[in-house]
């Protein structure tokens, strides 16, 4: 009994944070597409005073090089390291044990617990390229699917779990569709995505 | 909150994505805020240089960076030591923040994410 009315509630808090978020979409995808990278001088941040920003590189001249994307950086990080168009080092000093993904290499992980949306495929290989496993074992994440206590879009909308790199560094929690990229098998109406 | 939002949504979309702000110490200190590009050194450096084997903390704040420090070759003087890259004699290059900024990240979990509302 208490069952149910706690899956109601998340059901209708999951509806909820759909309205906010279509909302946050809209509002988010008008600006990428209205306005470019801003120059430095202009961006509201730094100081247009401060004589040495002419030093600085302004966003524009790297990053309109790169596979272009409509949030974030409005770079797709992923191509741009696919196609060789960034080249970052993964360490610095000699001797630094690097974890690479080997043979044992963790599948992709499928996360069904989305209510009505599509299920999220988290994807182990594009992550490693760019961070260590320490960086989310595991501290963020346990490692064993499933196993990870609290672990709901309401804690990544505060930032927590996939949150604490989404809409900080990497692409924003506004792309739901580039997580919730796995359509359920029929059942529900949610197999419309991608 | 959609009062909020709108005001709000302006300030993320004009500086860079992931760009941070130090401001715990320099303002009271007589200097400018800190930025720091994440766009700028992550095509240059994977997280995992940083996060990983350089041991910054993956949270806005949570690394507590003295000018000391930076000249001693930590934090960002890891690099930042006329060796990887120009040294921490280049103040100006560093404190570039208009006065008032609050530390945090931004167009991140406090701002434009839809994190901290
Ligand atoms: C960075 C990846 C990511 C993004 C972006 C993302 N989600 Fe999620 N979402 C998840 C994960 C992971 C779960 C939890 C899946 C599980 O535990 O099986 C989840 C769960 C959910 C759930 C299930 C209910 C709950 O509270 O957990 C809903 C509803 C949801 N997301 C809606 C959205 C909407 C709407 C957006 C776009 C505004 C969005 N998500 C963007 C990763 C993401
Ligand atoms: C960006 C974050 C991230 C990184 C980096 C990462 N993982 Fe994971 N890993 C996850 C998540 C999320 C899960 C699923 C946890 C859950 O479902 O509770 C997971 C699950 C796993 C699992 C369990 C898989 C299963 O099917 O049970 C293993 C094993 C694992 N990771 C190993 C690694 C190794 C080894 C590395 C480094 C090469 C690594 N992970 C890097 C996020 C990450
Ligand atoms: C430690 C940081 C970190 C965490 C935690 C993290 N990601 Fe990512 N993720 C990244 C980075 C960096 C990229 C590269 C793209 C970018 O920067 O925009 C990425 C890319 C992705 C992509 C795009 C892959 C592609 O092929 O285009 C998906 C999907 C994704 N993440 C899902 C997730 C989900 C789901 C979670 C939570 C289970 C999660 N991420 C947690 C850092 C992170
Ligand atoms: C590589 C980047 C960098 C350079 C170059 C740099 N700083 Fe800093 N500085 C920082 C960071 C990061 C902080 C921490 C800011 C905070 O948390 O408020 C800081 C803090 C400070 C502080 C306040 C904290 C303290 O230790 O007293 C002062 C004062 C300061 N810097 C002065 C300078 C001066 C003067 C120069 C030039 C000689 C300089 N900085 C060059 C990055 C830099
Ligand atoms: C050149 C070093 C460097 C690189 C490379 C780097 N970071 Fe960071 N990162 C930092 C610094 C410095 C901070 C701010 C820490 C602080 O304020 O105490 C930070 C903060 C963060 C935060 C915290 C933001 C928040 O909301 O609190 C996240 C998440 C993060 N980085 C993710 C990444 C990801 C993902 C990558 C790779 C795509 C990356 N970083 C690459 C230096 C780096
Ligand atoms: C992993 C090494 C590394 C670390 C750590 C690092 N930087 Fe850098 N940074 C670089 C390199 C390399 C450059 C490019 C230098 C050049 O152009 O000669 C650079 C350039 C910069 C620039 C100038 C960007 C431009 O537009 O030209 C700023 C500002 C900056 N760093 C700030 C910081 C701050 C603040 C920190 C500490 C929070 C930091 N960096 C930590 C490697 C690093």
């Amino acid at each position: 009994m208490g069952r149910t009315s706690r899956e109601q509630r998340r059901v209708k808090a999951a509806r909820c944070w759909s309205l906010v978020m279509a909302a946050a979409v809209a509002i988010s995808t008008g600006l990428a597409w209205a306005g470019n990278w801003k120059p430095l001088a202009q961006d509201g941040l730094h100081d247009p005073s401060n004589t040495a920003l002419s030093q600085l590189q302004n966003p524009a001249e790297a990053l309109s090089k790169l596979p272009p994307d409509t949030a974030g950086n409005q770079v797709n990080w992923v191509k741009a390291l696919e196609q060789g168009k960034i080249n970052p080092r993964t360490s610095i000093y000699a001797g630094t044990k690097v974890n690479e993904l080997d043979k044992k290499e963790p599948p992709d992980v499928l996360m069904k617990n989305t209510a009505e949306l599509s299920m999220v495929r988290f994807p182990h290989k594009q992550h490693s390229e760019f961070l260590d496993c320490s960086n989310c074992h595991e501290g963020l994440f346990k490692s064993k699917a499933g196993t990870t206590t609290g672990f709901n879009m309401f804690n990544i909308l505060q930032g927590e779990f996939c949150g604490r790199c989404h809409g900080a560094v990497a692409f924003p929690l506004t792309e739901c569709r580039r997580c919730h990229n796995e359509p359920r098998p029929v059942a529900g109406g949610a197999a419309k995505a991608r | 909150m959609f009062t909020l939002l709108m005001l709000l949504a302006p300030f993320p979309s004009r500086a860079e994505f992931g760009d941070v702000v130090f401001n715990k110490h320099s303002e009271k200190e007589g200097v400018r805020p800190v930025i720091f590009p994440h766009w700028f050194h992550r095509i240059r450096y994977n997280c995992k240089v940083c996060h990983y084997e350089l041991g910054f903390k993956m949270r806005a704040g949570d690394n507590v960076v003295l000018m000391s420090d930076i000249i001693e070759g930590k934090f960002c003087g890891m690099c930042h030591n006329d060796k990887i890259a120009w040294g921490a004699d280049r103040c100006d290059l560093c404190h570039t923040g208009r006065p008032g900024l609050q530390s945090g990240v931004i167009g991140g979990a406090s701002t434009g994410g839809p994190g901290r509302w």
